[in-house]
């Protein structure tokens, strides 16, 4: 443990640098996500928001720059990448559901293979999962037959199982047909009440308005603006939020 | 036509060619005891050349250089020089190199068997390579490690999408098994000129032989038909 080690604080970016080649695509981000805070992250097409929430769980190798999750560096080369990321849940745009596992051992495999839980105890916690996001009969079923909505559902629930302490969201309705979109968010925000530090990529600008804490804006690579949803929204201070915000509302 | 024609055409056939199969009738069992070594044959070699050809495809899609260039290099040999080469080569060098006196079916298993590792290994190589990036990303997200990432989400993935050129490349492997008979193995294609060198009689007992290897390559093209249609019927 470090100095960095401030209890209050689940992740501190400072300096982040994330290119891709001669494309600089995160430019010196420094920010902090507190613990419990729920960080909803919006921005044009292109601006670095996936980039940015994959060099959370390393994902993306940061180019400079130095990421603590929970005080640890977790850019530190010795740091063990994979002890970390069971602490970070993550939910893809594309679910990314094992196809050849059923949607009940979709949920209990990292479990038992990370982190050694019987298989006894995984099912009974994969199943208490899959009855929170409404898919208790969907246990057997291969994810195949699930709807986009039902998928998305079963890829929370994998991420949950690991019991996380922080989850990351990439654009998690964006693949969705409109009437599965609200089923989805529904279990997100069940994912809040727990009381997990969420860090969601979205284009839903109701669900960034009435659950996020705080609204990360990026803009061409950098925090354009970082405030409350309701200062954000109602009087936003850069001329890009602005323009941001009349294309879409 | 002529139904006489017929008759004389097909009478002049006969007496031409005089199939004569009761002549090598006691020789059957001897010739079949060959299927069952040639079946051993296969079986054993598409079985190493699997478990073979499966490290090779990690070893080419590694960020470890010396393991990448390895297989890169490994699998251009063995593609590029001829498989009777490579078996004569195998037989006679190692007696040679090491002393041991090695059989020819001991011979064939470790050529069939590293060549068809390096084929396998193309094979399962494009089949990892085809699996969509984010099944990676999910496993290491949940913080899966490399081994059981492979062995548990991706390689079963690949592996059924390669399943028909597997398939096909086992049929390949039975079909050249027959290179073995060169290098003094009992199998199929051999006793059958043996059968062929003591009667005097080689059409027949070779036509026995073609004829016994293309049923088992329709078996084998068969079933894989039937469990191409059930996979995809299944996903
Ligand atoms: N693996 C990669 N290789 C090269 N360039 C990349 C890669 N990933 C992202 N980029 C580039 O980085 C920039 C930011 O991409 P990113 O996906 O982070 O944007 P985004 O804000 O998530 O956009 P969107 O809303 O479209 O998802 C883009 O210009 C993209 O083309
Ligand atoms: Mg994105």
């Amino acid at each position: 443990m470090s100095d960095n080690s401030d209890n209050n604080v689940a992740i501190r970016i400072d300096s982040l640098v994330k290119s891709f080649g001669s494309l600089q695509v995160l430019k010196e981000i420094s920010t902090e996500i507190k613990r419990g805070e729920v960080v909803a992250m919006i921005g044009p097409s292109g601006s670095g928001k996936s980039t940015f929430l994959r060099c959370l769980n390393l994902l993306e190798m940061p180019t400079s720059g130095k990421i603590y999750i929970d005080g640890i560096e977790i850019t530190n080369p010795k740091t063990d990448v994979m002890k970390m990321r069971q602490n970070v849940g993550m939910v893809f745009q594309h679910f990314h559901l094992f196809p050849h596992m059923t949607v009940l051992r979709n949920i209990m495999y990292a479990p038992m293979k990370v982190k050694q839980i019987s298989e006894e105890k995984a099912r009974q916690k994969a199943s208490e999962l899959l009855a929170r996001v409404g898919l208790a009969e969907k246990a057997n079923v291969y994810p195949s037959k699930l709807s986009g909505g039902q998928k998305q559902r079963v890829a929370i629930a994998r991420a949950l199982a690991m019991e996380p302490d922080i989850m990351l969201f990439d654009e998690p309705t964006s693949a969705l047909d409109p009437e599965m979109v609200k089923e989805v968010l529904d279990v997100m925000k069940g994912v809040t009440e727990s009381g997990m530090t969420m860090a969601v990529v979205t284009h839903e600008m109701g669900f960034a308005r009435e659950v996020a804490d705080r609204i990360l804006f990026l803009d061409g690579g950098c925090i354009a603006e970082d405030a409350t949803p309701d200062e954000f929204f109602t009087s936003p201070k850069s001329d890009r939020a602005k323009q941001f915000l009349e294309k879409i509302l | 036509m002529n139904l006489e024609i017929v008759e004389i055409i097909s009478h002049y056939h006969l007496a031409e060619f005089n199939l004569d199969f009761a002549r090598i009738a006691p020789s059957i069992p001897f010739i079949l005891t060959g299927l069952v070594i040639t079946l051993k044959f296969t079986l054993i070699s598409a079985f190493f050349g699997f478990l073979w050809g499966t490290i090779l495809s990690l070893f080419k899609i590694s960020s470890l250089k010396p393991l990448y260039w390895f297989g890169l290099a490994y699998t251009s040999v063995f593609r590029g020089t001829p498989l009777l080469v490579q078996l004569s080569l195998i037989y006679f060098a190692t007696p040679q190199l090491t002393g041991y006196n090695i059989s020819g079916f001991e011979a064939g298993v470790i050529t069939f068997s590293l060549n068809s590792g390096a084929y396998i290994s193309e094979v399962i190589r494009a089949g990892i390579l085809a699996i969509d990036k984010g099944q990676t990303e999910a496993a290491m997200s949940l913080g899966v490690t490399y081994r059981p990432m492979m062995i548990d989400v991706i390689l079963p993935q690949a592996i059924k999408n390669i399943l028909p050129a597997l398939v096909n490349e086992s049929i390949a492997l039975l079909k050249d098994s027959a290179l073995v008979s060169t290098i003094g193995a009992q199998d199929l294609l051999r006793r059958a000129q043996i059968v062929g060198a003591e009667k005097y009689v080689y059409f027949e007992p070779l036509l026995m032989v073609a004829v016994i290897y293309y049923l088992m390559v329709m078996i084998l093209t068969v079933s894989s038909t039937i469990l191409e249609n059930r996979l995809r019927r299944s996903s």
